[in-house]
């Protein structure tokens, strides 16, 4: 009985490990069956459009919003740090590069995770519960091809794009904090700017991270959904797992990608 | 009379986990014969269609149609028997994101690569076929029940299928409505020559209409009959069934009881 006891925990744990190695292999085929049936979300690129929209147009206004801010705090909580060690005039490359490398892809995946995927999650779970995805394959069409790639290739799409606009957003954020409010000069910041950024290892990369940010989001959110209980409770669980395991691989991702660039 | 089958079932048996709850079926359904299905709720009827659909997969035993077996086709294969196949979901089913023309024409759209107009002039003709004209531009949600079900029909018929799986098309529709799907699936059947099986509650009607009968009850084939056979039986079971009364053979219970089957008049098919 003690022993059951002092058991349970390590059996929980134990549980648990090959719940989520299980659910990695699931996922990991997943995304293989949905590469497979990629062919009409590409050859018909009307279907990705309509989620690019639903995806991405409508994450518009958080992303520009969060970035315009995110940049806002960067210049004020930049400036009187560097100033501190009389280097204000490097606030642009500061801005630039906090962005450009972490900030930009790492929030606006969160952001999208919250806003997109928990409502592709929702959409597609809700689907099955009220059996259209079955209807859809006994009129013999696929569910995979035509409701879930459109839908990951959008997601895909949209991520890298929502990044470069939280990044250029942030960046207006710092301009407008250090140069309109607190009267840094204007040239130096953007000469700063221009001479600390690199193309390759700061943009490119960033852009790389989004993309593989973009992929694992929208891979958890359609996986979820089209493996969620099909009950009104089950759907609901499958978007709360989809923003809470988006998150934590977001951020274990950026640790690895980081890694690997810099 | 039905040794031309174009549906077979052969000793099949198919359950939920350790629940069965279909054994040993078997019964034929001809080419362009409209065959229905009777049997209290939970019986198994919706599970019958879906072995038929290949949504699900026999235990036991065959589920053929026109000659293939349903459970041992392939991906592929599932959906090449698809194409000529309709189905009547229970609840519906339509693309809530969808207007109702949209899903009507979803189906047209995915197999084949007909003009706008002429899907345009399909989709009308089979929303009016199921007397809902003038409904294209509502969302499913903007629907009454007994509309929904008329919508999900058209969508069904949308591509003249050669079999057709009715799962209680008449439930949720006033007696006019009622009349009309009626017809409309009779005449798929007589002018198209649509094998047709259909689930359904409503016996005076589906005996106007049908060929065939087949009641399920504890798994198992209870009874069968041409609906002459069947009004005319002397079973107690078939007659509790039909007059719809509470005492009888059958109780209200669940589940079903096996040992009624012994109680069953007309031929255990
Ligand atoms: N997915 C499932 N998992 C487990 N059991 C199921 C499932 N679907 C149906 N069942 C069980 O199988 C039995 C038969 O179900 P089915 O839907 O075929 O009944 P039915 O004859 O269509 O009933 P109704 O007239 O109420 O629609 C029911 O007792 C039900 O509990
Ligand atoms: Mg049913």
């Amino acid at each position: 009985m003690m022993l059951d006891n002092l058991l349970a925990p390590l059996r929980h744990l134990g549980h648990s490990s090959i719940n989520a190695i299980w659910k990695l292999g699931m996922m990991s085929r997943f995304l293989l069956a949905i590469l497979a049936h990629s062919g009409q979300s590409l050859l018909r690129f009307q279907l990705t459009i309509r989620e690019v929209y639903f995806a991405g147009v409508l994450s518009l206004i958080i992303i520009v919003v969060s970035g315009l801010f995110v940049g806002m705090v960067l210049g004020l909580q930049g400036y009187n740090t560097l100033s501190r060690f009389g280097s204000a005039d490097a606030l642009g490359a500061l801005v630039a590069l906090s962005l450009l490398r972490e900030l930009g892809p790492v929030l606006a995946a969160l952001l999208f995770a919250s806003r997109s995927g928990s409502a592709m999650t929702a959409e597609i779970g809700l689907m099955k519960a009220t059996e259209q995805l079955e209807a859809m394959s006994v009129m013999a069409v696929d569910p995979v091809a035509r409701v879930v790639a459109p839908r990951f290739w959008a997601g895909v799409i949209s991520m890298p794009i929502l990044a470069a606009l939280f990044n250029v957003m942030g960046i207006f954020g710092g301009y407008l904090v250090g140069v309109v409010m607190i009267g840094l000069d204007e040239g130096t910041f953007w000469s700063q700017m221009q001479n600390n950024v690199d193309l390759h290892s700061d943009v490119i990369n960033g852009l790389i991270k989004s993309l593989f940010f973009g992929i694992a989001v929208t891979l958890i959110a359609v996986f979820e959904g089209f493996d969620a209980t099909p009950t009104a409770a089950g759907v609901s669980s499958a978007t709360t797992r989809t923003v809470v395991t988006s998150a934590l691989v977001i951020l274990a991702l950026d640790f690895v990608l980081t890694a690997f660039m810099f | 009379m039905q040794n031309d089958s174009f549906i077979e079932f052969k000793h099949v048996s198919f359950g939920y986990g350790d629940r069965l709850i279909l054994q040993d079926i078997s019964l034929k359904i001809g080419r362009g014969q409209l065959v229905a299905i009777m049997g209290g709720s939970g019986s198994g009827k919706t599970t019958l269609l879906r072995l038929i659909s290949g949504q699900i997969r026999a235990q036991q035993g065959q589920v053929l149609v026109d000659g293939r077996d349903v459970g041992r086709m392939n991906q592929r294969e599932l959906y090449q028997h698809r194409r000529r196949m309709g189905m009547l979901f229970q609840f519906g089913a339509l693309f809530t994101d969808l207007p109702v023309f949209d899903n009507v024409a979803f189906p047209i759209r995915e197999h084949t690569s007909l003009s706008p107009a002429m899907v345009r002039d399909l989709v009308l003709m089979k929303l009016h076929a199921v007397g809902l004209r003038g409904t294209e531009s509502l969302m499913p949600a903007e629907l009454s029940g007994g509309m929904s079900r008329r919508i999900a029909l058209a969508r069904a018929i949308a591509l003249d299928p050669q079999i057709m799986l009715y799962d209680e098309p008449f439930t949720g529709l006033d007696p006019i409505s009622l009349a009309t799907i009626a017809l409309l699936i009779k005449k798929l059947s007589d002018a198209l020559g649509t094998s047709a099986v259909m689930v359904t509650h409503d016996v005076h009607k589906s005996l106007e209409i049908v060929d065939y009968v087949y009641f399920i009850a504890g798994g198992k084939i209870a009874a069968a009959g041409t609906p002459d056979e069947v009004r005319a039986s002397d079973s107690p079971w078939v007659h509790q069934f039909i007059h719809g009364e509470a005492d009888g053979p059958v109780h209200f219970a669940y589940p079903a009881q096996q040992s009624l089957a012994g109680s069953f008049g007309l031929e255990g098919a």
